[in-house]
């Protein structure tokens, strides 16, 4: 494809993948909030949204719709500019961590090298955006929530990095395309075979990381109200909400990508393959939510500094040995 | 009318002069220096209050609860609108991060004068009021007031009426705790629990439905008897629904019980002393909780309850989950008595034919009656001065004393904490405010 | 150590039955009623207990049963039931005449009496705690707890009912049917 107007063809594919990009994400939004709802509502065995569209399929898009037209409220008090930055934070760095994730063998974004530490560098970003949610609301559960995720992310991103550096370590590359092309097709020649600790523990951070029950401590509901976006009203609110869901994908693409077998598949290897097994863990997720009450807050840092951080360790010294051997 | 306008016209003077603070006391007659301290360190964040902004927040609570914080510390007010406190509760906390330094609950929120509606009303027609007080366990409530002036008067009530109220109380017994169970996991961030539970009481709510006619605020007993008598169809339903919720338990176990994650969460928190129990006057499965086998069926017996079989479930850790362990465990004797009543229920009159009327007369005197309701010992003292309306009723809530303890044993707790100590107290506000 | 190994591990079996347990909430099918499609069926209807209405005569359908004694409201708890009696009819001047005549012959004279049926019977829902003190005391089983389940409004006003109108509605739209339960609006 030639790009029009003269533009590099980089820069073009970046644009498109871009445009792309912004499509997924809120389609994405769309559906995953529509399946957390169904998924619900079929554990509490009840029906779920039904009444917009068949199956209340047009629920979110009629959820979507009212946020849109709802008044934006700043609360007296608060800091005006930081207030109405901090969605924006929070949503930002969605597109830069989507941009090295290998969804199939040619689609990706932006082939690169350092990917994988690109997402992990932009994906703490996010953090911030709570931070200033919860200051800048001027109300004391936001700032609670704040606190609460500051102190979550800065101890779940440690052993997450471990967890991930176990891999890169094993193939000696952060390219995620080169993990993913690393792997066979069949299950038992993915990476969650050789790391299974490593997976789980994974998988335990991108909980924490993206505010998932049971770590759902910024915003738990019934102890902060609403936590850091207790204030934010409207789209603010649906801002953060898509990018929480938008940081799902994301980690749960990057666990595809790490740990099972990315596009592969017994047959047929493919964009599809990647995306059944993202939505997959996304369902494992909303799974886990609606089963487990929350941890406590010091409960959550224990798990991370007593437990995950040592086991992370280990796991990197005995990969490491085995790859020298 | 006149008295909107003027404030109208003050607002507006206020916006043009230069000293809000002067208008502001001048309006609601409050000092300005007072005014001036509540902008600096009221109502205001710990983020810095930009000088001129007025902060006209705090009632008389929060101002009086402020005077002993410190600069380090934040104050924190919890609800009456909160997803914790179930309905109107609103507590204070003085915070020193996410430790609870102080914390004092504030009542009232749904105080409806219960017990000044009794002196205006006969002893038949204070029986409605009875279902509201804790809608929960209604039935319990029922039974407190027609227990008491069954007393006052000498009133008879028939063998099958008393078995009835057992059955029909101790189910509503477990739908309480079942409810309970719910809404305990919801603050604790458990969302599924509640739909289970409330699967299973919905079953409870059909069966109560059949004699009472209604799913929540009972009025079914009445002096000397019950209104309507258990049909065929309702025994069948109880007969079916006991085994049932046995079967359903050890799911509630799987989920909840052995999860580890609620293991953590509650044990060792709210350590409630026996002592303290007792300074309170906590009773209920609070009590029981910290290891006394005190329970008003059998502490002071009355009805049928001597007759019947059943064990008192204690638990001597207390702490949360003793107090969750002594529910569920309550859950299942209540099952056992629900099965024998249901073999011993004989036949005969469900409401004595001389039962008194809705003008009836009370003899002088008075009277105290007690009877174990979910949340503990459900008391009403009763003084009559002969005429038709009581000249005096005092009802004994349990959730009273029981929220009590909160300000001593929430001290040094997480404020995730507080809000398991709530919930393992098994409040319902209404019958707190009364 | 080994021990605090072996409680995680249960403690994460333990989590695994948990998933397990919603996992089979999760297939079975839902227990839940879905309203306008379901409704609860009818026989768990019937023993509902919505508000207060009243009974027809068994020959006349559309006159209440009702003496207009008043019982019902005075021993009501929360007063949110209004009797007013029907006043003797006005004779006419041809019964004025053979009054007169009757009584100048001196013999007994029969005034034409008021009917024993109220001539307004109102209902304050709102106020109505559904205690049954009212069907309790009546004496001649004239009210009944309707089966009214699917009850909205806008406004107070659609709570106060007009318990005579609503029972002619009945007799109306049921023709010799009047003592069960009707369906529909007040």
């Amino acid at each position: 494809m030639n790009p029009p107007f003269g533009i590099p063809p980089e820069l073009f594919t970046i644009l498109l993948a871009l445009g792309l990009l912004a499509g997924f994400v809120g389609l994405n939004g769309l559906v995953l909030v529509y399946l957390e709802r169904k998924v619900a509502g079929h554990i509490q065995r009840r029906p779920g949204p039904f009444e917009v569209g068949p199956h209340g399929i047009l629920q979110p898009l009629a959820d979507a719709l009212k946020l849109v037209g709802k008044q934006l409220i700043t609360p007296r008090g608060a800091d005006k500019w930081l207030f109405w930055t901090a969605p924006i934070i929070s949503f930002a760095p969605v597109f830069v961590l989507f941009l090295p994730i290998p969804f199939g063998p040619v689609l990706t974004a932006m082939e690169m090298d350092l990917g994988l530490l690109l997402i992990l560098a932009f994906a703490g970003i996010n953090v911030l955006a709570l931070c200033l949610a919860g200051w800048s609301s001027e109300n004391k559960w936001s700032l609670l929530g704040a606190a609460r995720a500051v102190a979550q992310s800065v101890a779940y991103e440690i052993p997450l990095l471990l967890a991930v550096l176990a891999i890169a370590f094993q193939f000696g590359s952060l390219n995620l395309s080169t993990i993913v092309s690393g792997q066979g097709a069949w299950p038992w020649q993915w990476n969650i075979m050789v790391q299974p600790v490593a997976f789980f523990i994974y998988f335990v951070c991108a909980l924490a990381e993206t505010n998932r029950a049971p770590f759902d401590l910024p915003e738990a509901e019934s102890e902060l109200t609403a936590g850091f976006h207790t204030e934010y009203s409207g789209m603010g609110f649906g801002i953060f909400f898509l990018a929480e869901y938008a940081n799902m994908i994301v980690v749960c693409a990057v666990a595809t990508a790490l740990f099972l077998g990315g596009w592969n598949g017994p047959a047929a290897p493919g964009v599809w393959w990647f995306l059944v097994k993202v939505y997959l863990l996304l369902l494992v997720m909303m799974w886990f939510r609606w089963t487990y009450p929350r941890v406590r807050f010091d409960q959550l840092l224990n798990l991370s500094w007593k437990w995950l951080l040592p086991l992370a360790l280990i796991n990197l010294l005995v990969t490491l040995v085995l790859v020298k051997i | 009318m006149r008295q909107k306008y003027r404030i109208r016209l003050n607002v507006t003077t206020l916006q043009t002069l230069p000293q809000p603070e002067v208008c502001i006391a001048l309006l609601f007659e409050i000092a300005p220096n007072q005014i001036q301290r509540l902008s600096t360190q009221g109502l205001a964040m710990t983020s810095s209050v930009s000088p001129g902004r007025l902060y006209l927040g705090g009632d008389f609570y929060t101002n009086h609860f402020e005077k002993g914080s410190s600069p380090d510390t934040m104050i924190l007010n919890m609800g009456p609108q909160h997803p914790a406190t179930h309905g109107v509760l609103r507590i204070i906390f003085e915070l020193e991060g996410e430790y609870i330094l102080r914390t004092e609950p504030v009542l009232g929120y749904l105080h409806r004068m219960h017990e000044k509606m009794g002196e205006e009303q006969t002893y038949y027609q204070y029986m409605p009021n009875m279902g509201r007080v804790d809608y929960l366990h209604a039935l319990a409530w029922n039974w407190a007031w027609a227990g008491a002036v069954e007393k006052l008067g000498g009133i008879e009530v028939p063998r099958r009426a008393e078995f009835i109220r057992v059955i029909t109380c101790e189910l509503n017994r477990i739908s309480s705790h079942l409810l309970w169970w719910g809404a305990f996991l919801l603050d604790l961030g458990a969302f599924t629990p509640i739909m289970y539970g409330f699967d299973d009481r919905e079953r409870i709510l059909d069966i109560l439905q059949r004699p009472t006619g209604s799913r929540l605020t009972y009025s079914y007993y009445r002096l000397g008897g019950v209104a309507a008598d258990l049909d065929d169809t309702a025994l069948d339903m109880i007969r079916d629904f006991v085994p049932y919720l046995r079967s359903r338990l050890p799911m509630y176990r799987d989920l909840v019980t052995d999860n580890m994650i609620l293991r953590h969460r509650l044990e060792g928190v709210g350590h409630i002393s026996v002592d303290m129990c007792r300074r309170y006057g906590a009773t209920g499965p609070t009590l029981r909780g910290s290891g006394v086998a005190y329970d008003v069926r059998r502490a002071e017996p009355y009805s049928v309850y001597p007759e019947l079989d059943f064990s008192i479930p204690t638990d001597h850790e207390c702490d949360g989950m003793a107090r969750y362990n002594v529910r569920m465990a309550e859950i299942e004797q209540s099952l056992n008595i629900i099965e024998q009543a249901l073999d011993m229920l004989p036949t005969g009159e469900f409401w004595a034919k001389n039962a008194p009327k809705p003008k009836w007369k009370a003899p002088k005197g008075e009277v105290v009656f007690a009877v174990e309701g979910a949340r503990g010992k459900i008391g009403v003292h009763l003084v009559s001065d002969g005429s038709a309306k009581p000249y005096r009723v005092k009802l004994r809530a349990p959730g009273f004393s029981n929220l009590s303890l909160l300000a001593e044993v929430a001290r040094g707790t997480l404020l995730a904490d507080a809000v398991a100590i709530l919930g393992s107290l098994d409040l319902v506000i209404p019958e707190i405010d009364r | 150590m080994i021990r605090e190994f072996g409680k995680a591990l249960q403690g994460l079996w333990s989590l695994a039955i948990g998933l397990g347990v919603t996992f089979r909430a999760f297939v079975r099918p839902q227990v839940t009623v879905h309203y306008p499609r379901a409704t609860v069926d009818d026989a768990n209807l019937r023993t509902y207990h919505g508000h207060v209405e009243l009974i027809g005569k068994d020959d006349a359908p559309e006159v209440p049963r009702c003496i207009s004694c008043g019982m019902c409201a005075m021993n009501c708890p929360s007063a949110c039931l209004a009797v007013v009696k029907q006043k003797a009819p006005k004779p006419t001047p041809e019964q004025t005449k053979a009054m007169e005549e009757a009584e100048a012959r001196g013999e007994k004279v029969k005034k034409p009496t008021a009917p024993k049926d109220p001539a307004r019977f109102t209902y304050d829902f709102s106020l109505c705690s559904l205690c049954g003190t009212c069907v309790e005391s009546c004496p001649v089983d004239s009210l009944r707890f309707s089966t009214e389940l699917y009850q909205a409004g806008f406004d107070r006003n659609d709570f106060h009912f007009d318990l005579l109108a609503r029972l002619r509605g009945q007799a109306e739209s049921r023709p010799g049917e009047a003592s069960t339960p009707a369906q529909g609006g007040q």
